[in-house]
């Protein structure tokens, strides 16, 4: 919540979610700067800082993509300002050059880099471990355990910032981002951070000179984590039996160790500096271990580190992780995980539960919101290639639609692979069709994408004249992320109006052919997808209708969308339960005990496309703002 | 501050993305924050809004510092939003001593719909449920909800059903107050009703045993 951001009660416990905590540790560093692009488990971060923005005397950013909110941060460091960069772990892959670039040449204000890794890719395409890109890029890396580190660590990072002239990458996970605890509040500052004069000798420049200075930064680092108050230890002064935790493993392991009544016989090392490692810190207790369990979130990455400094120290230690099997190798941690390897590591076990039956149950499979567009459009698609003599290629992108790989979306394409990448794939695959290739090639690109990444290989392209579709399935926002503003909007983080940028003009002046449609205008779009996959070249096709959840969420009254069951035919219609069977939106259900359609009045959000559908014109509409 | 029953004393709500669970889990996080509890919530966050099993982990202790995750088989209550969700989660995370409210009305998966699975018998799958729990009552409160104008606030029904049942962590007086904290106007009136009702249902199963 907003006010607990701003509130100046040092001292106040308040309940805060780990994006919240970021939010006011930021606030408490007086940072002067801030930018982002949304991606989950992070999105909420610089949504909440800029509705403070104004209030707190700094700058807040929805920028187009992480390229350009890293590279605004460094930019602003010149003036000495604090920025702060939030990003996904895809987003911080995206980020690799600049990165890499900036650490060779350091920074004057200091930076930090926020980036959210999704062990388990609750909401990802992939699992990616951020703690690499530190080790690759030679930066300082901090990870928290609870809600208060990830305040405090906010304030801790920058002054390290400052003092090594570095940026500071903090690595969150899913359940820190979206966990929720106790948090108390420091104090706020009067002012932001102080804004210098950019001097004429202030000097940002990546050359291959700074090297030798970067790694000797990083030597510094490593000194002043030995003593970093973040790291913990707990247990026995020469454990025999020693767990090292960084990140959630922590309080997972406390609690294992707890219920298996272990906590004085068993080490447990918790490490927030992650890169570089306190090398004498870790010795100090690994030196008497003769067994070691390591908990880390996605790869094994404290685990062959801590490999090494046991090879060079020559310690005969036994490791169990996620490298040698102790562990999965993929997916999350979890309490039950954590209690199984702690209960092999110590040979304790709690008393077997009795346990419940296992018959599979079924599991529910992820569709497109009740009202979707997206729904519309891939029902359209389907019909269109079904027409064409080779079935055609289709290419996804990263957003909501990414579902249509699913039965959602009848299983629209072949191949998705990063953000902004559909448009490449398919520009290789429509130079092809003058080599032989007979299939028609689609790809689809949402708004928000579009500007992300799309805009390049939109270049790409037209330039060469790739003979494909791309189609721009514009709702209006970033939907899968929260609704964030993106620059056809006309929003911006800070809640200002400005001029949107829209997508057909920038297309027609790049020389595209471009059309429009309304994919609820079912008959009309339905027609004009199959005349612009008939033409040569390279078209685009702006499919234009808001989000439907979006939508609801502005109107006060939905209109009322119901099945008149006496015109229902039910399965002697012939339609198949189109509805309910072949739409597949979550607001169509059926009426198992009289064998008719019925609309489920929780789900529906009242849009009526149904009712367009119906063959039989049993479902009814009455009044409510049109949706 | 009260003396909880259990410590820790752990709540899973469970549902389909979009019903509100979050705000459920929020508002009994934030309340014990405020009475001086440590608490500890884990939300499940991807399916939201499309369709898919969530849930939310909520943790309360005196004095001990929590991961946000419920260990399976230590949940004391769960409220659950959907019947087959119930069941999914009272499977993992029931234990001995669990109490279990839940709304019995069915949300078809898309695969039900389509044809491609059967939905449980509801019979059998609420027996079930029973026999994993010490007591588990079924709670109309979508239908409350949407009697009352908003099928919406079908979890402030549940709110109110789970404030009656032995060893929950706040009762009748504490939610209500934290309505009046959280909305305003018509909304508060409805919600209220909600949420009396909730409590009401709870009353008549004999809820406060």
């Amino acid at each position: 919540m907003e006010w607990t951001m701003t509130l100046n009660e040092p001292g106040k416990v308040c309940l805060m979610q780990g994006n919240e905590a970021i939010v006011r540790g930021a606030v408490e560093a007086g940072i002067n700067f801030a930018a982002s692009y949304p991606g989950s488990p992070s999105s909420q971060i610089l949504g909440m800082l800029g509705k403070i923005a104004r209030e707190r005397g700094f700058y807040a950013q929805w920028a187009t993509n992480e390229v350009c909110a890293l590279e605004a941060c460094i930019g602003t460091s010149l003036a000495n300002a604090r920025s702060i960069c939030i990003v996904k772990q895809n987003g911080l892959l995206c980020t690799a050059d600049a990165l890499h670039c900036g650490a060779q040449h350091g920074v004057k204000g200091g930076l930090v880099i926020v980036t959210s890794d999704d062990p388990s890719a609750h909401s990802s395409t992939n699992e990616f471990d951020s703690r690499f890109m530190a080790m690759s890029a030679d930066l300082p890396m901090l990870e928290p355990t609870t809600m208060q580190e990830a305040k405090d660590m906010v304030p801790y990072a920058f002054e390290l910032s400052e003092r090594y002239r570095q940026m500071v990458l903090l690595r969150l996970t899913t359940r820190v981002c979206h966990g929720r605890s106790n948090v108390t509040l420091g104090p706020l500052p009067d002012v932001p951070h102080t804004l210098k004069p950019v001097d004429e000798w202030d000097r940002l420049v990546c050359v291959s000179y700074r090297h030798t200075p970067m790694l000797e930064t990083l030597d510094s680092l490593q000194e002043a984590f030995e003593a970093c108050p973040y790291n913990h230890y707990s247990g026995p002064e020469k454990p025999k039996k020693l767990i090292v935790a960084g990140g959630t493993g922590r309080l997972y392991a406390q609690e294992a160790l707890h219920r298996l009544g272990q906590t004085d016989e068993v080490g447990l090392l918790s490490l927030a500096s992650l890169w570089p490692l306190p090398e004498r810190l870790i010795v100090r207790y690994l030196q008497h271990a003769e067994e070691v369990l390591i908990l880390e979130e996605v790869d094994p990455f404290l685990e062959r580190n801590l490999q090494a400094i046991a090879g060079k120290n020559r310690f005969t230690v036994r490791f169990a992780g996620r490298g040698d099997g102790a562990l999965p190798r993929i997916g999350e941690l979890t309490p039950e995980l954590v209690l199984a390897a702690v209960s092999s590591l110590t040979g304790k076990r709690l008393p077997e539960r009795k346990s419940a039956s296992n018959e599979p149950l079924l599991e529910r499979e992820l569709n497109f919101c009740a009202g979707c567009p997206h729904r519309a459009t891939f029902h359209l698609l389907r019909r269109v290639l079904r027409h064409e003599k080779n079935p055609g290629v289709v290419i996804g992108d990263i957003g909501c639609y990414i579902m249509s790989s699913q039965e959602a979306g009848h299983y629209a394409y072949q191949a998705c692979n990063c953000m902004g990448s559909g448009i490449n794939l398919a520009e290789g695959l429509g130079q092809l069709t003058a080599y032989g290739l007979e299939q028609k090639v689609v790809t689809m690109c949402g708004d928000s994408t579009f500007y992300h990444s799309i805009l390049p290989g939109l270049v790409n392209a037209r330039y060469h004249d790739s003979n494909m579709l791309l189609m721009v399935l514009d709702n209006s926002a970033t939907a899968m992320t929260g609704f964030q503003p993106h620059p056809g909007t006309g929003l911006t983080a800070m809640g200002d109006n400005v001029a949107p940028m829209e997508i057909r003009p920038i297309c027609e002046a790049m020389g595209c052919k471009v059309a429009e449609a309304d994919p609820f205008d079912l008959e009309g779009t339905e027609a004009l997808m199959a005349d612009l996959l008939r033409q040569p070249g390279l078209k685009v096709l702006i499919l234009r209708q808001p989000c439907a959840t979006l939508k609801s969420k502005q109107q006060h009254t939905k209109p009322r969308v119901w099945v008149d069951q006496d015109k229902c035919l039910g399965d002697g219609c012939g339609c198949d339960r189109f509805c309910s069977r072949v739409w597949g939106c979550p607001g169509n259900s059926w009426d198992f005990q009289k064998n008719k359609a019925v609309i489920d009045p929780v789900s529906c959000v009242g849009c009526g496309i149904c009712a367009k559908l119906c063959p039989a014109g049993a479902i009814m509409v009455e009044g409510g703002e049109k949706a | 501050m009260k003396a909880l029953k259990y410590d820790p004393l752990n709540i899973v709500i469970c549902g389909i993305g979009g019903q509100g669970n979050v705000l459920a889990s929020e508002v009994l996080g934030s309340t014990m924050n405020d009475l001086g509890f440590r608490v500890s919530i884990g939300e499940t966050y991807g399916a939201s809004q499309r369709g898919g099993s969530v849930m939310s982990h909520v943790r309360i202790s005196a004095t001990q510092e929590l991961g946000v995750l419920i260990p399976e088989g230590e949940a004391h209550f769960i409220i659950g939003f959907e019947p087959l969700e119930t069941l999914r989660i009272a499977r993992h995370y029931a234990g001995a001593e669990t109490r279990i409210v839940y709304d019995p009305r069915p949300i078809y998966p898309q695969g039900v719909l389509r044809g491609a699975q059967v939905y449980p018998d509801m019979d059998a799958l609420q027996t079930e449920i029973r026999s994993l729990s010490v007591s588990a009552q079924a709670i109309p409160a979508a239908d409350i909800a949407m009697r009352c104008g908003d099928a919406r606030a079908a979890n402030i029904a549940l709110l109110g059903a789970f404030s009656r049942l032995s060893g929950a962590p706040l009762d009748r007086q504490d939610l209500a107050a934290v309505l009046k904290q959280r909305f305003k106007g018509a909304v508060l009136e409805m919600n209220e009703k909600v949420f009396a009702m909730g409590c009401e249902a709870m009353d008549a199963e004999g809820g406060a045993q």
